[in-house]
């Protein structure tokens, strides 16, 4: 048994293996492993005797289910209107400069993934930021380099 | 369970239906026809092409006829001024995504979409056109399907086909947004992926986004090559169909117009799978009887029961999703595939020509036969035994094209050799044939009497039902069979693959005693099969099915072990069922895979 099936059996057990159990078992492989593999998405399958075709179908309907590798940080900056409006380019430029990675794209060392998402429900507090799971509204140019300093350095 | 009748009005017309029925099928009642794409007997409710949709007085929005079920006192209308200008915008709008090449398009005069919008008249293309944003490269990696996702419009009846029929899912719905698709896990190539290559999907697909590859031109270029010398042979479920690319009723036995047909076309002899369908039966049953002699009076160690091997995407299913279980497959090679290698051997040495310039073309309902033509094994004759696998459609498509008038033609019949067959033969097409057959053989081997049916017609083996479960006693045994006297045969038949895995579930977990499956992969056997005419569901299947049961009946011979060509062949070529001849030309093995 590979570790990847091993996190998806220990995740199945303590999920389920039915149909609706497809979801938290993703969530968590993604907690772990920042995104979902060719072998995860197999492993998941057949822990519950699913197709692959349909695991990876749903798993590429969900922006937040990566199927592609992401770094241990994943930043996500609103790009709808609002937070557009209120300077979400300029946070984006800066981030781009400060880790010397592109819209889109990873870090070389793992660390950090800098990514736009769709509304996050904060127009009232444009413009937000997301990394992993923390929210930060209200943002500059400044204060995101600031916030991403203090991840750097937690490592 | 007697049903409530819910009184409704569809246009203006009154109509008492069962609950539950859906507009749809309550307009279909009255003769009123509702345009649908997504909609297909065979698979559940989707819901989501909208060409469906009817005005319902007091209702805001417009329902889709084929996802809602009626209420009383409902007043509906299925043509209203409302309902054409929102159909054609629908049908606008998914032609704006789609490729719509229809001149050169395989699918052209057999597509739905195409079908309504001639209907409507529809191509002012009033929406943007999207095609070109999305237009991906068509996917040709397998040797059977055909993916063009610049086609598809996305309703999924190949998703429900795959995964409610097939229990593969080798397609999905992927991806979200304008971006949603249907494909393949990892979108990767179809022939990369854990697909039976049954065709079904392409059966159901109202468009030509899944087709099978199809080799029409590549058939005629050897045709028409003076250096070839080109044999055809034709599955038996083949015979029940092609009528209907003519406009015939499903069922129509026109064996003798498509022999006609295809001595028209330029093939240098017309042959038969019914013969090495026969000669499977030969093989298979020996295999059977073996099997239990060795379990039985051995005491081997010996696996059971043993399974048909006739259905190239039910093997494959096996070797993805049951590896463990291959030994189970009887090791005979499909009727297709043994009549290649005879074709290159035994028939080549008869007729005097060379091996080399010989080209094996087989018309079949199945485009699994495509891919299993293209195994590594299947070159017993020293050169790729089948050359060439066409489906029913296709064809149906070569004789539209070389201007015969099928209905006309008169009957002819087979070439020989390898061209005989019995009513054993033909039942293969349907769902219980092959057992049906065998059991004719082997009950007459073992006891050297017929199997105890009236005219013998296995008739529990017969029918549509999913799972299908027969016992049969052996009587009075022949001294060298004593073993099996008393002995009930049990035999199950399952057909569509979800219906295979029911069976397999049951080996698997030890709690089946059975002594011989069959298993088809496509609903209804090979009459249902992924080649065959468009449109199928289980009114036409079973009017094929019909029409395969009365060729049996018609047949003067009807037990495989009566045709005199098989006979022939085991005393000058074969010598022995099992023996060596058939264990380098017959039988194969097979190839455990991966299920992903």
């Amino acid at each position: 048994m590979t570790r990847i099936e091993e996190l998806v059996k220990e995740q199945a057990d303590k999920h389920g293996r039915q149909r609706t159990s497809l979801m938290p078992i993703l969530q968590a492989v993604v907690g772990s492993e920042h995104y979902l593999s060719e072998d995860a998405l197999v492993a998941i399958a057949r822990e519950l005797d699913l197709s692959s075709a349909d695991v990876f179908g749903t798993a590429t309907f969900y922006t937040f289910l990566d199927t592609v590798p992401r770094g241990k940080y994943v930043i996500r900056v609103c790009k709808t209107i609002t937070c557009h409006m209120k300077g979400k380019d300029e946070v984006i430029g800066a981030l781009e400069d400060m880790l010397k990675v592109k819209l889109g794209g990873t870090t070389t060392d793992g660390k950090f993934s800098l990514l736009q998402a769709n509304c996050l429900g904060w127009c009232h507090k444009g413009p937000v930021m997301l990394v992993n799971d923390e929210v930060y509204p209200e943002i500059s140019a400044e204060k995101a380099v600031e916030i991403i300093g203090g991840y750097l350095k937690k490592g | 369970m007697s049903k409530y009748k819910v009184n409704l009005k569809i246009n203006n017309i009154a109509v008492s239906v069962d609950e539950g029925t859906t507009i749809l099928e309550a307009a279909r009642q009255l003769n009123f026809t509702i345009p649908t794409l997504c909609q297909h007997d065979d698979l559940c409710v989707a819901g989501n092409c909208r060409v469906c949709v009817v005005e319902q007085k007091g209702a805001r929005l417009l329902p889709a006829s084929c996802a809602t079920p009626v209420s009383e006192g409902m007043e509906i209308q299925t043509n209203s001024l409302k309902v054409r200008q929102a159909r054609k915008h629908i049908v606008e709008l998914l032609l704006a995504e789609h490729n719509a090449d229809c001149t050169k398009c395989f699918k052209s005069g057999y597509c739905e979409l195409q079908d309504i919008s001639n209907d409507y008249r529809i191509g002012d293309h009033i929406f943007l056109d999207l095609v070109k944003e999305k237009d991906k490269e068509r996917d040709i990696s397998s040797p059977s399907i055909e993916k063009d996702d610049s086609k598809c419009i996305r309703c999924q009846r190949c998703v429900r086909t795959c995964d409610s029929m097939q229990y593969v899912s080798a397609l999905a719905v992927t991806h979200k947004g304008n971006n949603m698709r249907i494909s393949t896990f990892m979108d990767k190539p179809m022939n990369d992926v854990v697909c039976t290559n049954c065709g079904q999907c392409i059966n159901r697909c109202p468009t030509a986004a899944l087709t099978e590859r199809n080799y029409i031109d590549e058939v005629f270029d050897v045709i028409y090559d003076p250096n070839k010398f080109v044999v055809v042979q034709t599955a038996p479920a083949t015979r029940v169909a092609i009528g209907e690319e003519f406009g015939m009723e499903p069922g129509s036995r026109v064996t003798g117009k498509m022999v006609a047909a295809l001595r028209r076309l330029g093939f240098d002899k017309v042959l038969d799978t019914d013969f090495t369908a026969d000669l499977t039966i030969m093989e298979e049953g020996t295999e059977l009887l073996t099997r239990l002699k060795e379990a039985l009076v051995d005491g081997k160690e010996v696996a059971l029961p043993m399974l048909t091997s006739c259905s190239p995407g039910w093997i494959k299913f096996q070797e993805h999703m049951y590896p463990d279980l291959l030994d189970n497959l009887s090791t005979c090679k499909s009727p297709q595939q043994m009549f290649g290698p005879l074709a290159k051997t035994y028939y080549a040495e008869k007729i005097n020509k060379n091996p080399a310039d010989m080209v094996v073309v087989s018309i079949m309902p199945c485009t699994a036969k495509k891919f299993e033509a293209e195994r590594p094994e299947m070159r017993g004759s020293g050169y790729k035994d089948v050359d060439y696998v066409l489906t029913t459609r296709e064809l149906g498509r070569m004789i539209h094209q070389a201007g015969i008038e099928f209905e006309k033609l008169e009957d002819e019949k087979y070439d020989s050799i390898l061209g005989e067959s019995t009513g054993a033969a033909v039942i293969f097409g349907s769902t219980g044939g092959v057992m049906e057959a065998a059991l004719r053989t082997a009950y007459e081997i073992v006891t050297g009497k017929e199997v105890p049916f009236t005219n013998i017609n296995i008739k529990p083996v017969r029918g549509m039902e999913g799972v299908k479960e027969a016992s049969v006693k052996i009587k009075d045994a022949k001294p060298e069979w004593s073993f099996l006297e008393g002995v009930d045969v049990n035999v199950a038949i399952a057909h569509g693959l979800v219906n295979a895995k029911i069976l397999m579930d049951k080996i698997k977990s030890g709690e089946a005693n059975y002594h011989f499956i069959e298993i088809m992969a496509c609903p209804g056997g090979c009459i249902g099969g992924g080649g065959q005419p468009m449109p199928t569901n289980m009114e036409i299947r079973k009017k094929r099915a019909a029409g395969i049961y009365e060729e049996d009946e018609a047949m003067v011979l009807r037990k495989s072990h009566e045709n005199a060509e098989v006979t022939e062949i085991y005393k000058s070529f074969l010598h022995e069922p099992l023996g060596h001849k058939s264990h380098d030309l017959l039988h194969t093995h097979y190839t455990p895979r991966k299920r992903q």
